[in-house]
């Protein structure tokens, strides 16, 4: 254990770098009483954000999307299944989070890291709570055929809030995703349809042209992190690692609360602290919903 | 709002609790606690030597492993390792005893929904049980909305499933102390007012989130003095746990 006084005399003398490995907490606290983080944001501004759609051209719906350097690439690929017995008239949506050893130096080959199946874990159970996708949409020929959509996200730079990016990513690939159109043939199998077989209408056309899936309500998502009185909005990877407490808000666009995550933490959160966070992710989500708008009627251009 | 519930309970009451201490005899802490149907069952073996790779050794860590009742283990069993983990890390004076690992074991024996606030508080019976040295106890509820807005508390697995939203919450217990109650506070909250851990599921609005905050408030009360009631020693074993 360093003694006080010890410490005190080596902060004037150690250079920045040093400091920061050293006394990380410290440091934080430095920048923290002027109201400023270490990369230089206001304490409740999340970073840039940017959503690239149809990056990834042979899959049915992708989506890259960047919240400062943290990278997430979702791809949405549609295959026919046939729907359980209980269901018979709903489709299916599957949803893997990965998280391989490119995004981040702790992350090793052949072991998956920590956060994996939890983030995994948490985005279908946002997904399924928030209502966004009616799984009746999936739906070819009931009892029959129905979609089974498989929703794989990868992290490609993990630098903080990655539920956030991750959840953003998804919901940006499913606005984008197109289901093609298919026919069911003579055997009873489901085919896609190219364009000239459209003119010859020769099979039942079960899905005449491609479309895409409505959202009901698009749930989206801000991580903020606590530390004493303050709170600070859309954490880096070394921010997370400092300070403990995380919360982390799901708001829809209805402004429903669909998931309010707070995992322990050495700060408790009082009611005033958590109607903050939520006041910050209103906010947010109102930023988010533009910036999808906004790639989606890009696409639309094209 | 008059609310009917399966089992005729009010909207604010539990189920019926129970806990037992020290049921294993060569784990170094032990519980079992039980809400209506609903029985966990934590072991806890430490504080062992030495930390995990990844962990600080600057500070004693905590492992806990999640054992379900049925089927392997898979997401939702790590998610329930870590949220415990964290809360645990929270509760726990990790700078007693650096350099080493408290493992807590929790096993599922029956399912009839609130199973993640059964842990929770199973797990803190069993760490005061070991004697591990903690901060202050944390009590776990569980708060549903339902389809007509009415919050109940200690949902089954049956109000559970047809709830439009729940919320595990977890608190510190309520204190009893000699110091009067204003040095303990953070600024205009009691301590016990604060959340640790919460985690919810479905789609409810803020107002009704805030309401089974209040809720769950509220009962800590009587959970904490559940918890307190049990802690106390029995008079004839207390045999030394080493021994």
């Amino acid at each position: 254990m360093s003694v006080p006084n010890a410490t005190e005399d080596l902060s004037s003398e150690v250079e920045v770098d040093a400091f920061r490995r050293l006394f990380p907490v410290r440091y934080f606290e430095r920048h923290l009483s002027e109201s400023i983080r270490p990369d230089g944001r206001p304490l409740k501004e999340a970073r840039d954000t940017s959503i690239f759609l149809g990056s990834v051209a042979s899959a049915n719906g992708s989506a890259l999307v960047k919240i400062g350097s943290t990278t997430m690439l979702t791809a949405i690929k549609l295959e026919v299944m046939t729907p359980s017995l209980e269901t018979p008239d709903e489709g299916c949506l599957a949803i893997d989070f990965h998280m391989p050893a490119i995004c981040s130096p702790i992350v090793r080959p052949g072991r998956p890291a920590e956060a994996e199946p939890v983030v995994s874990k948490q985005l279908s159970d946002t997904i399924s709570s928030s209502g966004m996708i009616d799984l009746k949409e999936l739906s070819l020929v009931s009892g029959k055929a129905a979609w089974m959509a498989y929703l794989d996200i990868y992290c490609l730079d993990a630098d903080g809030a990655l539920f956030d990016t991750a959840l953003l990513s998804a919901v940006a690939a499913l606005s984008h995703v197109k289901i093609p159109a298919v026919a069911m043939n003579d055997d009873g199998k489901i085919v896609l349809m190219s364009d000239e077989d459209g003119k010859k209408q020769a099979n039942e056309q079960v899905n005449k042209e491609k479309r895409k899936l409505t959202l009901k309500s698009i749930p989206l998502s801000l991580t903020c992190i606590l530390h004493k009185s303050y709170i600070l909005a859309d954490p880096t990877a070394e921010e997370e690692s400092i300070i403990e407490t995380h919360v982390t808000i799901v708001l829809d666009t209805h402004g429903q609360l669909v998931s309010l995550y707070k995992p322990g933490g050495p700060v408790l959160a009082y009611t005033s602290a958590i109607q903050d966070c939520v006041a910050l992710t209103r906010q947010r989500v109102k930023e988010l919903k533009s910036f999808l708008d906004e790639a989606n009627s890009a696409m639309e251009v094209e | 709002m008059e609310m009917d519930r399966p089992d005729g309970r009010s909207p604010n009451q539990l189920r019926p609790l129970a806990c037992s201490r020290s049921v294993l005899h060569r784990a170094h802490g032990s519980a079992t606690w039980a809400q209506g149907e609903t029985k966990v069952l934590a072991a806890v073996y430490g504080p062992k030597a030495g930390t995990k790779k990844n962990e600080n050794p600057e500070k004693a860590s905590i492992e806990i492993i999640w054992k379900p009742n049925t089927g392997h283990i898979g997401q939702a069993d790590r998610e329930y390792e870590m949220i415990l983990k964290k809360t645990f890390e929270s509760i726990c004076i990790r700078t007693i005893y650096p350099n080493t690992t408290t493992s807590i074991v929790v096993q599922v024996v029956h399912d009839d929904g609130a199973l993640l606030p059964c842990a929770i508080n199973a797990a803190c019976a069993a760490l005061v049980d070991a004697g591990i040295p903690l901060r202050h106890l944390a009590v776990a509820i569980c708060c549903s909305v339902t389809d007509n807005n009415c919050i109940i508390l200690d949902p089954s697995k049956q109000e559970e499933e047809k709830a439009k939203a729940f919320a595990y919450l977890v608190f510190p217990n309520t204190t009893v102390s000699v110091v009067p109650e204003k040095s303990l506070q953070a600024g205009s909250d009691p301590m016990a007012h604060g959340i640790i851990t919460s985690v919810t599921h479905g789609a409810m609005s803020v107002d009704d989130y805030l309401h089974c905050l209040e809720r769950g408030r509220a009962t800590t009360q009587r959970l904490s003095e559940f918890l307190r009631k049990n802690m106390e020693p029995k008079s004839t074993r207390e045999a030394s746990k080493a021994g």
